[in-house]
């Protein structure tokens, strides 16, 4: 057994919400340059230069990029021959987001119910999600989840008569209907199969892949490239005012699935894409 | 390359407005107020209920944001512009009387594009994600109503040359539709 003291996943969440926060990761800025290469609308251009420019000074100044310091959200890997002494992981989590909201100075976005709108004043409770992971591992991957792209994601069960074109199709729709409101250029969450929830956990957890990195499956990658150029096809552009480049990546995981099923999931994140891991 | 940018001073007139095209470059000036989802509620309640609006909607402009803490010796923390169509349901309420602009992000729904039309009201877009940058362009701020809610109270804000886009102008333009029908393939 491996022991790890609640203490250190605490100050493990405290670091990660701040940087998370206030440093865009390099391969998310690469994408940006990339996309300011080619980026055709002149006014896209100098929407890409802004974005760029608002991550040096919040690097510089160690202070949000984006004022919707989001949901925190975390996938923690846990192994089966760690022990967490001295406390519960979820409650040394929570800690962790709560000094690290505080000391980071990130706005507190959470409230109580979605029917009693009471913030809970420290942007907890954190939505953790465990992942059985081999023997002595302990992985924090955060995901800061801002709410204007959350707000435009989607899910569909289609059926296996429809599948593929519809699934593409439903892609590209829910980034045409969200338009400028999901704050592109994007990073496009894709989850196929499971029944109806699991295609949902996919989408999200397909935004933690560093950014623009290919599905090991070789189809599925063909089938990220296709769905990116569809939907820079759209016009949408940087910040909805029109242009080429409307998303950076699109990321698709795979589950098996029922005979009866297609679930197909689009979670969308928004230019400031926020992510960041840390292992214990 | 773009033109020069056009300057701005809030409060504004709507002659000020006139001149106003989808996609031009402005830089405000001037007061602006910061109010989003839970003061656009409780201002509705206040029309409903005949009482005094925190900010009076004549020539001001709304910056729907909701800026996270400010660091010691900064006037305002990070505070980017939030997703308007939120605000669609509540926004003819203050156009109605008199709001000169919006400033937020996302296209604005049928009912609030002729409303504006009807009394004399832009919308503005600003760039979600550099709320870095625009808070550098907030001078001052103060808390000015409904304290209770936190990072959603109204804020007047005095600005500099803080930088927009015309997405809704005077005469039925929109940067979004135009934008998209442009680059679409």
């Amino acid at each position: 057994m491996r022991e790890i003291a609640a203490s250190s996943v605490t100050e493990a969440v405290r670091e990660l919400c701040i940087e998370a926060n206030t440093r865009l990761p390099q391969e998310h800025l690469s994408a940006l340059r990339r996309a300011l290469a080619d980026e055709e609308s002149p006014l896209g251009r100098e929407v890409i230069e802004r974005l760029l420019e608002n991550a040096e000074v919040a690097r510089e100044r160690c202070i949000a990029f984006c004022q919707d310091t989001g949901y925190a959200v975390f996938f923690v890997e846990l192994g089966s021959e760690v022990r967490i002494t001295g406390g519960e992981i979820g409650a040394a989590i929570d800690e962790g987001v709560r000094r690290g909201y505080e000391e980071g100075y990130l706005r507190k976005s959470i409230v109580r119910s979605p029917i009693d709108r009471t913030n809970t004043g420290d942007n907890t409770p954190a939505v953790v999600y465990y992942e059985p992971a081999p023997e002595d591992i302990l992985k924090l991957t955060m995901l800061v989840k801002g709410a204007g792209c959350d707000n435009m994601s989607a899910l569909k069960m289609l059926t296996p008569a429809e599948g593929l074109p519809a699934m593409k199709r439903f892609v590209v729709e829910t980034i045409e209907r969200a338009g400028p409101n999901a704050s592109p250029p994007l990073t496009v969450g894709v989850g196929i199969g499971g029944p109806f929830e699991k295609a949902a956990m996919l989408a999200k957890r397909a935004l933690t892949r560093p950014s623009g990195e290919p599905n090991p499956d070789p189809e599925l990658a063909v089938l990220e490239r296709e769905l990116l150029d569809e939907i820079n096809a759209t016009g949408i552009g940087p910040a909805g005012y029109g242009g080429t480049q409307t998303a950076l990546a699109v990321h698709i995981e795979s589950f098996p699935t029922h005979i009866a099923a297609f679930p197909v999931a689009v979670n969308l994140d928004c230019h400031s894409h926020r992510t960041a891991s840390a292992e214990l | 390359m773009s033109p020069a940018p056009i300057r701005l001073e809030a409060p504004l007139s709507r002659e000020e407005l006139e001149p106003l095209r989808t996609g031009d470059i402005v830089r405000l000036n001037g007061v602006i107020y910061i109010a989003r989802d839970a003061a656009h509620a409780r201002m509705k309640r206040a029309i409903e209920a005949g009482e005094p609006l925190p900010l009076d909607p004549e020539g001001n402009i709304v910056y729907y944001s909701g800026p996270a803490p400010a660091r010691p010796g900064r006037a305002l923390g990070p505070a980017g512009p939030t997703t308007a169509s939120r605000m669609d349901p509540y926004a003819p309420l203050l156009i109605e009387r008199g709001l000169r602009g919006m400033v937020g992000k996302g296209a604005r729904s049928e009912a609030v594009i002729e409303s504006m039309r009807e009394h004399g009201c832009v919308y503005f877009g600003a760039v979600e994600g550099t709320a870095a940058l625009l808070a550098d362009c907030v001078k001052e701020a103060e808390v000015v109503a409904y304290e209770d809610l936190g990072a959603e109270a109204v804020h007047r804000l005095f600005v500099e040359e803080f930088p927009v886009v015309v997405v809704n102008d005077l005469y039925g333009g929109d940067l979004y539709r135009e934008g998209r029908e442009r680059w679409r393939r």
